[in-house]
């Protein structure tokens, strides 16, 4: 049961992070107080890692330019991947680091305020550190979906009143 | 010029639902709960399928049944959730929504004057199908201190030596009301007592809440009398498709299809298509479904319950049907006013039978955040109407 419980919990707010602690209790159908303990473990556990805002940044005036590199490393004695995932991924500029099976290493997501940032970001920081082979970016140009989102609205067009 | 006009059809009241769509459509900016239809989209791989289909070119008639594939696909899908076995060769025929077959059934079953029973309140076409089909509606008041069930009861009372056919409405639009299986079971032994048939719609099976739905075709002796209905539209969000199905004993099948095979030649072709995506791999979505619509009713019961509206729990479909008499006004005049007031439209009891009045259908195939807003206009409203009362 409290399996059950902690899925359903999961699978509703990683849709919508800001329903409180009553409203979820009243749609599981369950007591305020366990799905607040429930909340706190996932947290204390790391599963809940944070509670962000999808925002879709073309909409606003603020410049902010993505790209997704791949990028093909030496693995290191002992380390593996890791090492070199962390000196990636420790640059507040860097959006995601994934291990990916395949044609490279890493792919890497970075947010830049320019085409020239992230250039400069890749020639400097990233192509230069120790073990990584090469790189490959490619600027993101629209996103259509993001985090199991579409990105626009989606009208109700259905008849207002039906049997 | 004589009048052109059939006495038959000029006689059927219009329904209900209609006046009502009337006032609601003209008011621009209206939270509108008076939907009978899910408000997720198609999931998109039984829509690819759809797509599919016509780009390979399957824009031909099927044969008058419907495809084979989906004829086997509704048989595989009876089997595993009720255990019952029918032919898809003889005993399943896929119709234009669960409303066609309906006009089907009554069609196929009736001769002039036999009496049909209908419980009320419920579906807005058994009765001018009925109707329709020569047959004598005969309505069964269902009642709220019973949850809207139907009891062995009622039925005794109401049948006659010219009753043929019992519809049988559940889960239930727009009460929300189940039949589980006791209840089923003691309506079965007056079925079999009487001899009388039974068409089941149970369009609104997979959206059951509270155990797995269980169709009367499950209980013994029933399958050979009964004409069991259900579609896509409700469980797969396919309003749109237009298509049902019927499964029923070949003798009856067999004049169903004929009807069918005149009238309409056969169901959409594309449809079909993603029908068989839908029985095949559509089980995960139509559960994610089921489960949203589960929060939003418990949503729903638990606002009623702070703004002390009463409303008994419904386990299926994804309407509630609370109750208002305690305002002394008609349902009619407390949905007009709701909407003036609120802007908030919900459907008359009334527009499902006379004994909904007292009562308003709300539909919960809205998201969550509607519904919020919506239910805070009502505790407004409410909270007005009592102020007034004093």
């Amino acid at each position: 049961m409290d399996e059950i419980m902690r899925e359903q919990i999961l699978a509703i707010i990683e849709k919508n992070s800001r329903i409180d602690i009553k409203e979820l209790a009243v749609i599981l159908g369950v007591e305020e107080i366990d799905v607040a303990n429930e909340l706190k473990a996932l947290e204390e556990e790391s599963v809940i890692c944070g509670y962000h805002t999808m925002i879709d940044w073309e909409k606003t005036s603020i410049e902010k330019v993505t790209a997704l590199i791949e990028v093909r490393i030496t693995p290191q004695r002992g380390q593996g991947y890791d090492n070199i995932a962390e000196r990636i991924y420790r640059y507040p500029e860097v959006n995601s680091v994934y291990l990916i099976s395949g044609g490279y290493d890493l792919m890497v997501t970075l947010e830049g305020k320019s085409l020239k940032a992230i250039s400069s970001f890749v020639s400097d920081k990233l192509s230069t550190l120790d073990g990584v082979l090469s790189t490959a970016t490619h600027f993101i140009l629209k996103k259509y979906k993001d985090h199991g989102t579409i990105m626009h609205k989606i009208e109700d067009t259905r008849e207002k009143v039906s049997p | 010029m004589r009048n052109p006009l059939a006495d038959k059809i000029v006689d059927i009241k219009p329904s209900g639902i209609r006046k009502f769509f009337d006032i609601v459509s003209e008011m621009k900016d209206a939270i509108s709960l008076g939907v009978g239809e899910p408000d997720f989209d198609t999931p998109w791989r039984i829509r690819d399928e759809g797509i599919y289909s016509l780009e390979k070119g399957k824009t031909f008639y099927t044969s008058n049944a419907g495809l084979k594939e989906l004829r086997t696909e509704i048989t595989k899908y009876i089997k595993r959730t009720q255990g019952v076995s029918y032919d898809p060769l003889k005993e399943v025929l896929v119709t234009v929504g669960g409303s066609e077959a309906i006009d089907l059934a009554l069609r196929a079953m009736i001769n002039p004057g036999e009496e049909v029973l209908i419980p009320q309140p419920s579906y807005v076409s058994y009765e001018p199908c009925a109707i329709l089909a020569d047959a004598k509606p005969v309505i069964i008041e269902l009642k709220e201190e019973n949850e809207f069930r139907l009891t062995a009861q009622e039925l005794r009372d109401a049948i006659t030596d010219k009753t043929k056919v019992l519809i049988l409405p559940f889960p239930n639009n727009p009460t929300g009301a189940i039949m589980e299986k006791a209840d089923l079971e003691a309506i079965a032994e007056v079925i079999l007592e009487k001899d009388i048939f039974v068409i089941s719609d149970e369009i609104y099976s997979e959206l059951s809440y509270k155990e797995k739905h269980v169709s009367i075709v499950s209980l013994p002796g029933m399958q050979e009398r009964t004409v069991l209905i259900n579609g896509f539209s409700k469980a797969y969000a396919m309003t749109g498709w237009r298509l049902g199905y019927a499964c029923a004993p070949a003798l009856i099948m067999e004049q169903m299809t004929k009807i069918h095979q005149f009238a309409i030649m056969c169901a959409p072709t594309t449809s079909q298509y993603a029908a068989v995506e839908a029985l095949r791999n559509g089980d995960d979505d139509v559960a994610a479904m089921r489960e949203s619509y589960n929060q939003r009713r418990r949503f729903l019961m638990h606002a009623f319950k702070e703004m002390g509206l009463k409303c008994f729990e419904p386990y299926g479909a994804f309407y509630v049907f609370p109750c208002i008499k305690e305002f002394g006004m008609t349902s009619d005049e407390f949905a007009e006013r709701l909407l003036k007031e609120e802007k908030v439209a919900v459907v008359p009891g009334t527009a499902f039978g006379d004994c909904g009045e007292g009562f308003l259908r709300i539909s919960y195939a809205y998201s969550l955040e509607n519904l919020k807003i919506a239910m805070e206009k009502i505790a407004a409203f409410i909270g007005r109407l009592r102020e007034e009362q004093k």
